[in-house]
């Protein structure tokens, strides 16, 4: 594989490969020797069409830790110019002899298109694209999950995992609904049925809308940001009531089992869709995501760009 | 392509080792093992159970990944990360041998050295190998060798071992062109 | 005026004929023509090629004026010749909008001095395509164009005051409101049709009740004002139910069908190639399913192809920055042979009407759709049904290159085109003629 478009596309062998070789990431990451010289010589492009400081750092942090060479291209404001932006931009990046595009855009598929296109030649790594898929939060997700769950090994076959909140819109949803499958877990989403996309009954998951009943069943409840224009968009009628029903509390934190863990990919709306009692409790590894995101994204950007250029991917 | 040494001739050259390493180092107390994988990694256990039969006493040996720390992994296909293992009790402060299989142009090495540089702080680092087969681009050299194996560059050295290949040999191949 | 035999070919029912063209029209046909003016004439080899009056579209674009980079009413003719067509009909979104006599009959005019086919305008049906206010229907029909067709397409005409008014008004002159039927609140920013495909794909949904809840409203418009309705380019297996029930009451509905959706399904997305993102989109198997089954019935009058050229920039970029629409008049008859013929769900008959001379019918084109017999207009299509053929973006006769249907191959070809007596296509490539009139 050259690419990293989708979690829909990795193979059990091969998620398993990308969160081995993170737990060697996240160790290294723990010594004192911050910058390994893996990548050194090699160019990679974070391509920002869509604003996302933390995802952009975490790419940065996990390149420059691998001694690459990081570009940084915001082509924000775009929008205007009728995505012409894309492959113009790209082939810019090619001449520049990029290695890797690291790729945030708002249109679902932008990745799979710049990969599938001429523009260029290099790996491309979705970032986030619309509301498809952000397929590293994902690995990071699920990276997170098996150091607590299952001692950082192995998949995660008999856990149960509650994805709450706009599924429709959301990208972190898709890719871990892929991935975790492929690791043997069972998604539960829940949302308010107009959150839920048509066409969800048929993919792999069990659908509630009540976070009550499913919350005493979960191992980790992953907690998705209610963005503010949905408000305006009639999906629930006042930010009150989706607090209400799909909201975080103290009272729900007592539904849940004991060694269960408190996810959220950020940024947070505190006070909506989780309150800062559930944030900050003991059973929240929301900070820990982050961390662990730098490992997860050097362990991507070593197995797609490490290896000769027409021999490496072999291994993802 | 012709057999440099035999199973007898490995395992003849362990033993040596390991007498050397035991001399030099004034015991096994003192001594952490790290083998370089793969096959540093099967040579150190081996090197491990050597000592242990010499003494009596279990020796500490461990694995140690240099993959990231390659500054020339663009000429090689891509390897799979192996986890390092370091024994209990750590490195600090103790005389580290590494042990590998071919020693040639030395980055092998000086990779090892950084890897080790973020594990801990030994009191001494020495480099076994079961071959040397010169050519060094770095000044590096052994402190322990099985055997020194004149080569051209044109020869490849190929070391075959029970753990991983079924049988323990030392080949050198004639590449044609 | 040279005169012309088409020698070898049988007529859609089957018929081993000779046709003789003199004039501009069918001077005879028989087994063996007996006039003495056929040893003189072109012959015109139709040996295994069946021969139908010429293909008439109810629905293209032109892009002229306004972005002729795309596509000109000259090379949109050359590009309905190649597909066996003698009459188009031209939308009304063009820049101007063909929302006043003056520029229907600039747009005629420019078909005129083609001549190539006959290019007939669609008049708006609303000033500048806004869905507000009535475009002047009255002064586009009494134009030279003679509109008779008015459609906002692209724009649905969602006010149901403006759509109901407009139908009445029509009346007048016997002309026919064609529908773009989508409701726009429940299509906002909409990239594909709604299901499981665009919930994984992360595309909004383009649901089919969007589509079909104004085609109900609508034939119930018609029916209560007793007026013409036409649905163009109908998706969904819904739709074509609504049509199916309208028609059994009586109602003046008609309805079109692309080729497109006739063959290709919404499982094309999965690539993000917006090759294949189209207005209204590409749906499922189902609906194809069901499409061909109302065009074989006839709940379904035409085909239409709803031909949209567009720029190489329009499709070179990401889904939801470009462009909808895709190519269709080189490929529709090939299309419709392949779904419709080669399955056994339609006669060559049925292919002729719902290719000819039914669109003419709901157009009012008089001249066209005729059937082949002594002294009808010599507009006529010669298609070989085994001469295979593969499509190649670059070769074809429209400026743009966005064809969905590239590197495809399909079983049969227009052969020959015949535009008032004079070929406009020969041995499936076009003729440059001095086009005797
Ligand atoms: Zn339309």
């Amino acid at each position: 594989m050259r690419h990293l478009l989708s979690t829909a596309d990795l193979s059990y062998a091969q998620a398993n490969k990308i969160l081995d070789t993170a737990k060697e990431m996240a160790r290294i990451s723990e010594g004192p020797v911050k910058k390994l010289p893996t990548l050194r010589g090699r160019t990679i492009v974070n391509l920002f069409f869509e604003d996302s400081t933390r995802t952009r750092i975490s790419f940065e942090a996990a390149a420059k830790r691998l001694s690459a060479d990081v570009i940084n291209f915001s082509a924000k404001g775009s929008s205007a110019s009728k995505g012409e932006s894309l492959k113009d931009t790209a082939q810019t990046l090619q001449a520049m002899g990029a290695d890797a595009v690291i790729l945030r855009h708002s249109a679902s598929g932008a990745a799979q298109r710049l990969a599938s296109s001429h523009w260029t030649t290099g790996s491309v790594i979705n970032a986030g694209d619309g509301t498809h898929e952000h397929p590293t939060q994902a690995l990071l997700d699920a990276f997170t999950i098996r150091k607590h769950l299952r001692g950082g090994t192995g998949d995660l076959r008999g856990l149960t995992v509650a994805i709450v909140g706009d599924i429709l819109h959301s990208r972190v949803a898709r890719s871990n609904i892929h991935l975790l499958n492929l690791l043997g877990a069972q998604v539960i989403l829940v949302a308010p049925p107009t959150l839920i996309p048509l066409g969800a009954e048929k993919w792999p998951v069990q659908i509630s809308y009540d976070l009550d009943a499913v919350l005493p069943l979960v191992d980790a409840v992953m907690m998705l940001r209610v963005q503010q224009e949905r408000m305006n968009d009639f999906f629930f009628p006042t930010a009150r009531e989706y607090s209400h029903y799909y909201g975080l509390n103290s009272d729900r934190l007592k539904l849940m089992k004991p060694n269960s863990l408190i996810m959220h990919p950020g940024p947070m709306n505190r006070g909506l869709e989780i309150t800062a009692e559930s944030a900050d409790s003991a059973r929240s590894v929301i900070l820990e995501q982050v961390t662990n995101g730098v490992s997860v994204r050097m362990a991507v950007l070593y197995l797609l760009l490490a290896g000769a250029p027409n021999e490496g991917g072999d291994l993802i | 392509m012709s057999v440099a040494l035999s199973a007898v001739d490995i395992s003849r050259a362990l033993t040596r080792i390991a007498h050397e390493i035991l001399e030099r180092n004034g015991g096994p107390d003192s001594i952490v093992l790290m083998g370089i994988p793969t096959r540093g990694a099967f040579l150190a256990s081996r090197l491990a159970n050597s000592i242990a039969s010499i003494e009596g006493r279990e020796v500490r040996v461990g694995t140690l990944d240099i993959t990231l720390h390659r500054d020339d992994l663009r000429l090689r296909p891509l390897r799979a990360l192996v986890p390092t293992m370091t024994p209990l009790g750590g490195i600090e402060g103790r005389n580290v041998i590494l042990v590998d299989d071919v020693l040639f142009s030395g980055r092998t090495i000086r990779a090892a050295l950084d890897a080790l540089g973020e594990i801990g702080r030994p009191k001494s680092v020495q480099l076994a190998a079961l071959v040397d087969r010169g050519h060094r681009e770095l000044p590096i050299r052994a402190d322990y060798v099985g055997k020194n194996l004149p080569t051209s560059k044109a020869q490849s050295v190929k070391v075959h071992l029970s753990e991983i290949d079924g049988v323990d040999e030392v080949l050198v191949e004639t590449t044609e062109g | 005026m040279t005169d012309y035999l088409i020698d070898g070919g049988v007529l859609a029912h089957g018929k081993n004929v000779q046709v003789l063209i003199s004039d501009g029209r069918i001077v005879e046909i028989d087994r063996i023509v007996s006039s003495p003016n056929a040893v003189n004439a072109v012959r015109v080899d139709a040996r295994n090629c069946l021969i139908l009056p010429g293909f008439v579209d109810l629905h293209t674009h032109l892009r002229e004026p306004g972005r002729e980079d795309s596509e000109t009413v000259e090379s949109g003719s050359r590009a309905a010749a190649k597909g066996g067509f003698t009459a188009v009909s031209a939308m009304a979104n063009t820049f101007p909008v063909a929302d006043t006599a003056g520029v229907v009959e600039q747009v005629y005019a420019l078909g005129q001095a083609a001549g190539l086919c006959d290019v007939f305008p669609i008049g708006a049906v609303t000033q500048g395509l806004a869905g507000q206010a009535l475009a002047e229907l009255g002064a586009m029909a009494d134009s030279k164009a003679r509109v008779r067709i008015f459609s906002d397409d692209g724009n649905c005409v969602f006010d149901p005051i403006v759509m109901r008014r407009a139908l009445e008004y029509v009346k007048k002159f016997n002309g026919v409101i064609a529908q773009h039927a989508q409701d726009p609140q429940l299509t906002k920013d909409a990239q594909m049709n709604e299901g499981f495909l665009s919930s994984r794909l992360g595309m909004k949904g383009w649901p089919s009740v969007a589509e079909e809840s104004i085609i109900a409203r609508d034939v119930l418009l018609a029916d209560h004002v007793k007026s013409r309705l036409h649905v163009c380019h109908v998706t969904t297996s819904g739709g074509v139910d609504i049509i199916r029930w309208a028609k059994a009451r009586g109602i003046q509905v008609s309805a079109e069908v692309t080729p497109h959706h006739l063959l290709l399904t919404e499982d094309l997305a999965t690539s993000y190639d917006p090759m294949y993102k189209v207005n209204p989109p590409l749906r499922t198997q189902k609906d194809v399913m069901a499409l061909r089954e109302g065009l074989a019935d006839g709940t379904i009058d035409v085909v239409a192809t709803d031909h949209a050229p567009h720029s190489a920039e329009s499709k070179e970029c990401e889904w939801q920055a470009a462009a909808f629409g895709m190519l269709g008049l080189e490929t529709a008859f090939s299309i419709v042979q392949a779904t419709m013929i080669d399955t056994k769900m339609m006669t060559w008959s049925d292919l002729a009407d719902r290719m000819s001379t039914a669109p003419a019918l709901i157009g009012g084109y008089s001249d066209h759709g005729q059937s082949l017999r002594v002294g009808s207009r010599a507009h006529i299509a010669i298609v070989n049904p085994t001469r295979g053929w593969q499509v190649d973006r670059d070769l074809v006769a429209s400026r743009s290159k966005n064809t969905p249907y590239h590197g495809m191959e399909f079983s049969g070809s227009v052969v020959a085109t015949f535009f008032r007596g004079v070929p406009t296509v020969l041995d499936s490539k076009l003729v440059r003629s001095n086009n005797g009139n």
